[in-house]
């Protein structure tokens, strides 16, 4: 029921299109400019911010996405002032067939102007292929000036940067009831081994509720089945093994055969392939692989389970009137650490935007969206964060948005990127996803599934 | 091929008038209890899935979650809201569904006449008008069915984007689109119903002087109205049902995008949204169904390579 | 509730234009239709007053050659560059049949293979059985209309709609918890043990296939109900009147009768499961060993950016439907002969 929401500001932006649309194609170069109309001064008055980028007269950019929805509507709603103020008409293509539509039309050379990819690995296949542009040096200059090193080295590919990041999300959040928390005497776990115990404590406590198992998770994404599993994966080996390990993972120095992942692998074992820990309201760890994503968490509302692991984005996925809030329904924790004296370590995602041509109006959009006003904007709406130096905490629409901000732009935490995402695509996003399921159906052992996954790291 | 049926010449006759004989099976094959058993046991098996799907649609979203449709039985719950939403429901980055189904329709119509027109007359001439090679270039056209039309999509597109044509992104892209990727089917389709036209009834329209061109237009396209219809109604079912062609060639923005785009929406990129999945899918359907419905007469009277005779 | 107002509210509004902005659109496809064919009546005019030598060629050419060029364009050409991708590398060298060698030596290459052959295999046989069964039962019975709607019906759902519709049959919950998938709970209520239809191999690509199966028998059982009404009743009652038993009659007066619309419905129902993958693909992604080689090819042409192995799959494809091509071919060849 979620969806139904409504965004009064969505009307008013709309109605504000429309009469911007029809100034600028009735009197050329009218909009946006200080004009002599009685208004003018608060349509100069709103535009300020977006002077910099200059006024256009009937030009369009395209730009395609993955998003759909509420996520597309409030993108869209994210640049209409933009529109408004600079006279570019941005035409926005979302759906779920982004990745054959863009292989098609960059095939056939008719690529969108800008690209937004869920995942900088998918980026860097079609900045290989030749058809995206080096990012312009106004987005290079705000990269530089609002995102952190390691942010701007997902984007480029040998040496040029191509990819601007836009959005983010902080993985391994493990999600909670206060409230079941509290009337149980539960305390948020410090450590892996706390987690473990407190896990053990809930299993016994629960015992009398057939139904009840202290963990829920879903793997079950359509293709992309799988995911959530290699999450966990990674949150557990850069715990254990650091960030060095976790690199070399990544780039393929690491097996997975090698001992470093298995144990990631057997450490994430002893809660998923346990009976008596999973799967809350569903069934046993058999139920994992057909259980969507979206539902995974669903069963602690029911008091079926008491934790699940999932990104900050499952903040979106709780139904309509869940309090998420520290005092609230629910409410969520970073995966512990396994000694309480390691650094805070968290792994992230991102998406990220590259432009296939250089036309002025493209570049305007691609430096308006690799700047800080943008992420404000856009974090304002709601639903996401971003990892953006320039954004404000605050703006965040939820406590939880805020908290992840906050972990994103502190000094002490360590930040890696899904490495999933980082791999080749015959790992990342296919051999590592079945690898995991099929583990957690329990068709494949540990040994089986890793060197299953090693054979299809590609060769060259 | 040989014993396969001619189509019968009297287009307007009532169909399934029985004669004597007729009526006599009839009776014949309605005491057969296990054939009635099974015909019933099959029509259950073919409704089931949908029905429980059609029950969803009106249940509230933490029902359908918690426990199959079956138990609306002992526990009814029944809701529109499902509906409403789909219907009211359009945001920065989308319409509301009545735009989807205009342009499902802008997209479907001219996608099925172009390809039935085109096939309707290759097939004539690969059965009718004698030439060489006929028959190798209809082999060709069959073997051509089972090109993936994935493969297809990227020369495709570059010749629409060339200067001179430009019509990437258009709703004609689409309708050329749609119309190559049917012509083989329809033609092998096609070509098996006008084949089996009598040769007599050809002869007998040569003597009286008419060209190909005016035996196809009162001969062929009245004797193969069945079949055109019957043709027609799949190539609707396609094209309606497809995403992947009309994304590709007509831009995908929300000018263009067909109504399977909008209940891909529903679907998300989660998958917890059955109550809105469950309503979107049987709107979607609603068009295809009606179309059905309203051509299936000409299911019964014949189609493609058999029609009434007797 | 007040949302809900709010989006009715929001709907009104959006319909004021709606109209004025949509009809252009309607009015674009039905001049496009006109105009189409008027330009199909003018070619008929130009045929019909050709001059008289030659008017055979020129009429030939004016019937064939716009669905020749069409094809030419859109499915020889791509076939043709598919072809020699097969035989490429990413780059564009030539390298023999290494990206055979791949698919074939792939750890999940034979099991692709086993399953697209299990679904070639049966769902063609249960399609057009099923079809056939049904067709015969309810010919001529009260309310065979509707009866065939009913079969008829998964043929107006998308291969996505249809596989949304089965997932929600096969869904699983573990023993003790409350099913909401049917066919576990009828199980359970036999008093047997749930079961994973979709995640179990090597059962689960024949749940799948059921899937496509189910969908295509509208399609049998229309164009082979069409066939058998065709069937002489003079032959019938002959054979009626010479004994034979309905089974009989069946074997030896029905099935030889609708023949050609059994080769043209195993043909059509054959062709259309080798290249369907949207069922696949939606209920299992690939996973479990369900794979088959039309989502193999969509996987690793647009997933996984391998396009050189996604076209040595679809060429696998074209190989794997050439027995059916020749077979068509004989049927045409006696035919001509014969006709």
């Amino acid at each position: 029921m979620t969806r139904r929401i409504i965004y009064p500001a969505v009307g008013l932006a709309l109605g504000g299109l429309v009469l911007a649309g029809c100034s600028s194609s009735d009197e050329p170069g009218d909009s946006g400019s200080s004009g002599d109309g009685g208004d003018g001064g608060a349509m100069a008055a709103g535009c300020e911010a977006y002077a910099d980028y200059g006024t256009f007269d009937g030009e369009s950019v395209e730009i395609y996405g993955t998003q759909v929805d509420e996520e597309a509507d409030r993108l869209v709603e994210s640049w209409m002032e933009f529109e408004e103020c600079t006279g570019i008409t941005v035409e926005w293509i979302g759906n779920q067939e982004f990745e054959t539509q863009m292989n098609v039309r960059v095939e056939a050379g008719d690529p969108p102007d800008l690209a937004i990819f869920p995942q900088p690995g998918l980026a860097a296949r079609f900045i290989e292929g030749g058809s995206v542009v080096p990012a312009p040096e106004s987005v290079e200059a705000n990269v530089d000036e609002f995102w952190t090193e390691s942010w701007k080295e997902y984007g480029t590919v040998d040496g040029t940067f191509y990819a601007a990041p836009l959005m983010a999300s902080v993985k391994g959040w493990i999600w909670y009831s206060p409230t079941q928390f509290a009337e149980n005497g539960y305390e948020v776990p410090e450590t892996w081994d706390d987690m473990m115990a407190l896990t053990a404590q809930m299993a016994e406590d629960g015992a009398d509720n057939s139904q009840y198992r202290p963990w829920c998770i879903g793997f079950e994404s359509g293709e992309a089945t799988g995911w959530p599993g290699t999450d966990w994966i990674e949150d557990i080996v850069l715990r254990q093994q650091g960030a060095e390990t976790y690199d070399a993972w990544v780039a393929g120095d690491v097996k997975f055969s090698d001992p470093e992942i298995v144990e990631a692998f057997d450490t994430f074992g002893e809660i998923a392939l346990n009976a008596d820990y999973v799967n809350g309201g569903i069934g046993g760890p058999e139920t994992i692989a057909s259980t969507a994503f979206g539902d995974g968490g669903l069963p602690i509302l029911d008091g079926n389970c008491s934790l699940h692991h999932q990104a900050s984005f499952y903040e979106g996925f709780w139904p309509e009137g869940t309090v998420v809030a520290e005092d609230g329904d629910i409410w969520a924790f970073i995966t512990p650490k396994i000694n309480a004296d390691d650094p805070d370590a968290v792994t992230g995602g991102g998406e990220f935007i590259t432009a296939f041509n250089d036309n002025p109006a493209t570049v305007a959009f691609q430096t308006f969206l690799s700047s800080d006003t943008w992420a404000n904007i856009r974090v304002g709406l709601g639903g996401v964060i971003s990892a953006n130096q320039g954004l404000d905490p605050a703006n965040a629409s939820s406590e939880l948005g805020t908290a992840a901000i906050e972990l994103l732009q502190s000094e002490d935490t360590l930040f890696k990127f899904d490495g999933a995402d980082l791999m080749p695509a015959a790992v990342g996003s296919a051999s590592f996803w079945t690898g995991i399921t099929d583990w957690v159906q329990g068709t494949k052992s540990t040994e089986e599934v890793t060197s299953f996954i090693d054979g299809t790291w590609p060769s060259s | 091929m040989s014993a396969a049926i001619a189509p019968e010449p009297v287009v307007d006759e009532p169909s399934g008038t029985p004669s004597g004989g007729k009526a006599k099976r009839v009776k014949k094959r309605l005491t057969s209890r296990t054939a009635t058993f099974f015909a019933i046991v099959i029509a259950a098996l073919w409704t089931i899935p949908t029905f429980g799907l059609f029950v969803s649609s009106f249940r509230p979203d933490t029902d359908i979650a918690n426990s199959g449709w079956w138990t609306i039985v002992t526990n009814p719950s029944f809701t529109l809201d499902n509906y409403v939403a789909v219907f009211s429901e359009s945001g920065a980055s989308s319409a509301s569904l009545g735009v989807y189904f205009i342009n499902s329709i802008v997209i479907t119509l001219p996608a099925t006449v172009f390809p039935i027109t085109l096939a309707l007359m290759a097939a004539y001439a690969f059965a009718w008008i004698p030439f060489r090679g006929s028959s190798w270039l209809f082999v060709l056209v069959f073997a051509l069915q089972i090109v993936p039309l994935q493969m297809a999509l990227i020369p495709l597109l570059k010749i629409f984007n060339y200067p001179w044509l430009d019509i990437g992104g258009t709703f004609p892209a689409v309708w050329i689109a749609h119309t190559i990727f049917a012509l083989p089917l329809e033609i092998f389709l096609l070509h098996n119903f006008i084949s089996e036209i009598p040769r007599d009834v050809m002869e007998a329209a040569k003597v009286d002087g008419a060209n190909h061109a005016q035996i196809f237009r009162r001969v062929v396209i009245p004797l193969s109205v069945p079949a055109i219809a019957s043709v027609a109604i799949f190539q609707f079912l396609w094209v309606w049902n497809d995403l992947l062609v009309a994304l590709v060639f007509s831009g995908g923005t929300v000018k263009t995008a067909p109504v399977t785009q909008r209940i891909a929406e529903f679907a998300g990129t989660r998958g917890n949204d059955w109550e809105l999945l469950t309503a979107a899918a049987f709107v979607g359907t609603i068009v295809p169904l009606i179309v059905f419905f309203s051509l299936q007469r000409y299911f019964v009277r014949g189609l493609l390579a058999g029609s009434t005779k007797g | 509730m007040m949302t809900v107002h709010a989006g009715l509210v929001a709907g009104a509004l959006r319909t004021e234009g709606f109209w004025t902005e949509q009809s252009p659109k309607l009015g674009f496809a039905a001049i496009a239709i006109v105009v189409f064919l008027a330009v199909m009546g003018l070619v008929m005019f130009l045929a019909d007053n050709a001059p008289r030598k030659g008017r055979d060629v020129v009429q030939l050419l004016l019937f064939v050659l716009p669905a020749m060029l069409l094809l030419a364009a859109g499915m020889i050409w791509p076939a043709l560059s598919t072809m020699w991708q097969s035989v490429t590398s990413k780059a564009g060298e030539f390298v023999g049949l290494d990206n055979f060698v791949t698919i074939f030596t792939d750890p999940t290459g034979q099991v692709v293979l086993r399953n697209t052959l299990l679904w070639v295999v049966f769902v063609p046989l249960i399609s057009t059985v099923v079809g056939l069964a049904y067709a015969l039962f309810i010919d001529r019975a009260k309310g065979e209309r509707i009866l065939k709607s009913l079969v008829f019906m998964p043929m107006a759902i998308s291969f996505v709609g249809a596989s949304i519709i089965w997932g929600f049959m096969y869904t699983y919950r573990s023993e003790g918890f409350p099913q909401i998938g049917l066919l576990n709970q009828i199980l359970v209520w036999l008093g047997m043990s749930p079961y994973q239809f979709v995640e179990t191999p090597p059962w689960n690509t024949f749940f799948l296939l059921v899937v496509m199966a189910w969908i295509q028998t509208g399609f049998a059982m229309v164009v082979l109900s069409a066939a058998i009404k065709g069937v002489p009743a003079e032959i019938v009652e002959a054979a009626e009147l010479d004994g034979a038993s309905a089974w009989e009659r069946f074997l030896h007066v029905t099935l030889p009768w609708i023949r050609g619309s059994l080769v043209v419905v195993v043909t059509t129902i054959t062709i259309s499961t080798l290249k369907v993958f949207d069922i696949v693909r939606t209920m299992t992604g690939g996973q479990y060993n369900t794979s088959v080689v039309a989502n193999e090819m969509y996987t690793r042409a647009f997933r996984l950016g391998q396009p050189e192995i996604g076209a040595a799959l679809a060429v696998v494809l074209f190989i794997l439907v050439l027995p059916i091509v020749i077979y068509n071919i004989r049927v045409l060849r006696q035919h001509k002969e014969t006709h």
